[in-house]
């Protein structure tokens, strides 16, 4: 197990490593973020000082040693356009981010999961057939036009939850959290309801065509003909069985939501890190572009690991161990 | 279904309670929905129209500006010249920073040493303090700027620089010089005022709090020295994006927004709840040339000749364009056709300046005269998300100029693609917009006329290199012309030979918009900035 671990950490530490050169390069060919920076009314020398206060009269090898040295100490770089480190910057917004990205997760699991079940216990009822077509349609409907019809439907006709932004937050261990006043959570319905929706409809597609799968297997008949009762059979035991894909997809679902809600963050002006992402691409703010990446190619890691842990205790048969991971 | 009504009818529920909470608070508190985001809460860090537009409510300057740009008397009561470079500034007895003390000389004097000299700064505002060689304080009241030479345009820079207090952030007696200020102490950090420690201003408003991505929270100054502003609270949201803002504003969510898109202008004066406010910036669209290469790029069978150096060709293309009709079909009536750099009621502008009228015949036979019966071909570099309709009017441009024979394509990228290639000069003809700071004509023909030259600091945003010596002279003699009514004669000239030679070609100024509840009253500025204090209840 432990050698397991060692290895996962390596192999996370040098996709880091060649995702952080890759952006930090692409970005730079990108060309010089001093034109968007600067005031457009600054003079010949005050373009060329900001250069120099920016680092960006530098090669571009030394600009990227210079990146690595920082990385070393702990340090990600310092948001040009901000003016703070770019990881204080990433990490503010990750409150907002996660508790969106939790909120979705929990209401795509617990609508997905019961409908997939519902439909792969009787795929030819009205339900059944029901729930399958809506979930094409959950899938299939853009997310940012999802969003904005909630918008108009929600907020401006019918006037009863805000468009956009964060409501009042409250404080827990250090954490600024929405979750925990009436205003937040009316702020939180529309855009988790817009992440939702199509995860939803993902695990309830998957778990439908599990289900199907895990009836007809041996284990449902054996326990059908142990005249185990129903409920048990569905609820424990195919149930079970049908968490292992549900789980990994939960699990990329998760890492995705949290990296690149950028759409919904934009249309609901949710103060969240992909909203932070874009503004700072459109502004070529490199560091916070880097730090970002370099972030959420950390969580990946950590989120397929867990997903791994998951699975052996989902499934014993799978085995985590350092000679055959 | 059963179970989905109840849902329903409860969030109904919820939403009357709140609508009804929201009402009752309506009145002290003002919300408004920003089309972009200030980068910092330090007034010094980013010299950017955010930043400065939201900062004017915490921080005062020594002369502040009008709605239209003309420079008045802020935290500086009056100011005269006691020779051509030494200028006396008398200040506003009385004033007090939001914690408690007193302003005085040695406030503006620290704040000038400041604000060059912000760390990390992406956009410092030394171009707005360069001109002061010295500053001295013979009382408390009385603040003497010494300038290199004649330095006209002094009033109007520093209505720029923000005014911080001395001694909230721990400095002494300052004593100015342009290498190194002595008696500073340390400066404050920009987190310092981010996280509100710093903030002190005498403006208007006090902040409360600044949380990036989400809201600006603003809190009346009851010591404020001028006009009490009519709201206790103002919370500013940047919604970025068009959409999202609008529907926060019908939705309820702010009670303001600032530039509406064009789209969604009608949908909101349909709507009695809300009204529009229009009014014209001093943001001029303009074509612009490259001059300096040989062979311009995307400029092909032109004969081995740089087409643009030819007068006979820009007079053509600027005849080939119907302004109006860009005016009416894509901006949607929203915009005024520009003769000029400058809208004519602000400084250096000419009050007779009309816009240009299409004239497709004229403009094919000077083409022919400049040896192109054939037109030629070329590409217009223009960005797409950064003015109103930016793409659209490069359409516009391009069909019209097909009509005379010229052969246009277009490149159009998102803004910050489009800086980077037009510093580089990768563009032979490109489409862009300009507003100033100062909002006076010098501010127009210096950056886009002016030869470039980077020890006058001239031709900044002129990458295509025109030069028209004339126009160079004038701008020198107005630079060095302490009178405004002369100065503004001088400019005034330089933009009509700039014009008339068709070195820039300006389209139209844009009109800027914000949409309010109705009983609002907003005063459009022409520098498109939003102030919380500018919007009042309509009586």
């Amino acid at each position: 197990m432990l050698a397991f671990l060692f290895r996962r950490l390596g192999q996370g530490l040098a996709v880091v490593a060649v995702m952080a050169t890759l952006v930090f390069v692409g970005v730079y060919a990108l060309g010089n973020p001093i034109d968007i920076l600067i005031s457009p009314e600054a003079d010949q020398l005050e373009r060329e000082q900001a250069i120099v206060r920016l680092g960006l009269d530098r090669p571009l090898w030394v600009q990227f040693g210079l990146f690595v040295k920082s990385v070393l100490t702990g340090n990600l770089g310092i948001s040009f356009v901000h003016g703070v480190p770019a990881i204080d910057l990433i990490l503010s917004r990750m409150p907002a981010t996660l508790e969106l990205a939790f909120v979705a997760l929990v209401i795509s699991v617990g609508v997905g999961i019961p409908a997939g079940l519902a439909a792969g216990l009787a795929p030819r009822s009205l339900t059944g057939r029901a729930i399958m077509t809506g979930s094409i349609l959950g899938f299939s409907v853009p997310n940012f036009w999802l969003g904005l019809m909630l918008i108009l439907l929600f907020a401006v006709e019918l006037q009863v939850l805000p468009a956009g932004g964060r409501g009042e937050t409250r404080d827990l261990f250090g954490l600024q959290l929405s979750l925990l006043t009436v205003d937040g959570l009316r702020h939180l319905i529309l855009p988790a309801l817009t992440l939702a929706i199509y995860k939803a409809s993902l695990i309830a597609r998957l778990a439908c065509a599990a289900t199907r799968e895990a009836l007809v297997q041996d284990f449902v008949r054996f326990a059908r003909a142990k005249g185990l009762s129903e409920r048990r059979i569905v609820g424990v035991h195919v149930l079970k069985t049908i968490m292992i894909p549900v789980a990994t997809v939960i699990g990329l679902e998760l890492g995705s939501m949290i990296a690149f809600a950028v759409v919904t963050e934009t249309v609901f002006a949710w103060p969240g890190m992909g909203k932070l992402l874009i503004d700072s691409i459109y502004r070529l703010d490199r560091p916070v572009i880097v730090a970002y990446l370099m972030v959420i190619v950390a969580m990946f890691v950590v989120i397929n690991f867990i997903v791994d842990v998951i699975y052996t205790l989902l499934d014993p048969r799978v085995r985590v161990s350092g000679q055959e991971a | 279904m059963h179970s989905l009504r109840q849902i329903l009818l409860v969030l109904a529920a919820a939403g009357s309670i709140s609508t009804v909470q929201v009402s009752a608070s309506y009145g002290q508190e003002l919300k408004v929905g920003l089309s972009a985001e200030p980068s910092a809460m330090d007034p010094h860090f980013h010299n950017l129209t955010p930043n400065n537009s939201l900062l004017r409510h915490i921080f005062d300057r020594l002369t502040h500006q009008d709605e239209n740009q003309a420079v008045i008397p802020g935290l500086a009561q009056s100011w005269r010249n006691i020779d051509d470079s030494t200028w006396e500034f008398k200040l506003r007895p009385g004033v007090k920073f939001s914690d408690g003390s007193d302003f005085t000389a040695n406030d503006v004097i620290y704040s000038f040493c400041r604000a060059p000299r912000v760390e990390n700064s992406p956009s410092s505002f030394a171009i707005y303090s360069r001109g002061v060689a010295g500053m001295t304080a013979p009382d408390p009241l009385t603040l003497v700027v010494k300038t290199a030479g004649p330095y006209p345009v002094l009033p109007s820079e520093v209505s720029t620089i923000f005014i911080l207090s001395a001694k909230a952030n721990g400095a002494g007696e300052v004593t100015f010089d342009r290498q190194e200020c002595k008696g500073i102490g340390t400066f404050p950090k920009t987190e310092a005022f981010n996280a509100g420690t710093a903030a002190i201003g005498t403006g208007a408003y006090k902040l409360v709090r600044f949380t990036k991505g989400d809201r600006i929270i603003l809190e009346r100054n009851d010591g404020y020295w001028g006009e009490k502003p009519q709201w206790q609270r103002v919370v500013f949201r940047p919604i970025t994006s068009a959409g999202p803002r609008v529907a926060a504003l019908l939705a309820g969510d702010v009670d303001a927004i600032e530039n509406v898109p064009i789209q969604d202008l009608e949908r909101i004066k349909a709507n009695p709840n809300f009204k529009v406010v229009q009014g014209l910036s001093a943001r001029v669209i303009y074509l612009h040339f490259n001059y300096v290469d040989d062979a311009p790029p995307g400029v092909a069978d032109a004969g081995g000749k740089n087409p643009f150096r030819d007068k006979r060709v820009r007079e053509a293309i600027s005849k080939a364009i119907d302004r109006d009709a860009i005016v009416a079909r894509i901006m949607g009536g929203v915009a005024v056709a520009a003769g000029e750099l400058l809208p004519s009621m602000m400084f250096g502008a000419n009050k007779d300046m009309k816009a240009p009228k299409a004239d497709v015949d004229g403009a094919k036979k000077l083409l022919a005269e400049a040896g192109y019966p054939n037109g030629f071909t070329l590409v217009l570099g223009a960005p797409n998300d950064r003015y109103v309709n930016d793409g659209q009017i490069a359409q516009a441009v391009a069909q019209m100029l097909a009509r005379v024979g010229l052969k246009v394509s277009i490149d159009a990228m998102t803004a910050s693609q489009f800086f980077v290639k037009r510093t580089r000069r990768e563009f032979g003809f490109w489409l862009a917009g300009w507003i100033s700071d100062t909002g006076e004509m010098s501010a127009q023909i210096k950056p886009l006329a002016a030869t470039p030259n980077r020890d006058k600091g001239w031709g900044t945003t002129n990458p295509g290199g025109y030069s028209n010596a004339q126009v160079d002279a004038l701008l020198e003699r107005a630079f060095g012309t302490i009178d405004d009514g002369k100065r503004a004669a001088l400019l005034a000239e330089a933009s009509r030979v700039a014009m008339a030679d068709y070195g820039v070609l300006p389209l139209h100024f844009e009109i800027f918009t914000w949409a309010m509840r109705k009983e609002l009253s907003y005063t459009p500025r022409v520098d498109q900035t939003t102030e919380a204090t500018l919007i009042k209840r309509a009586p």
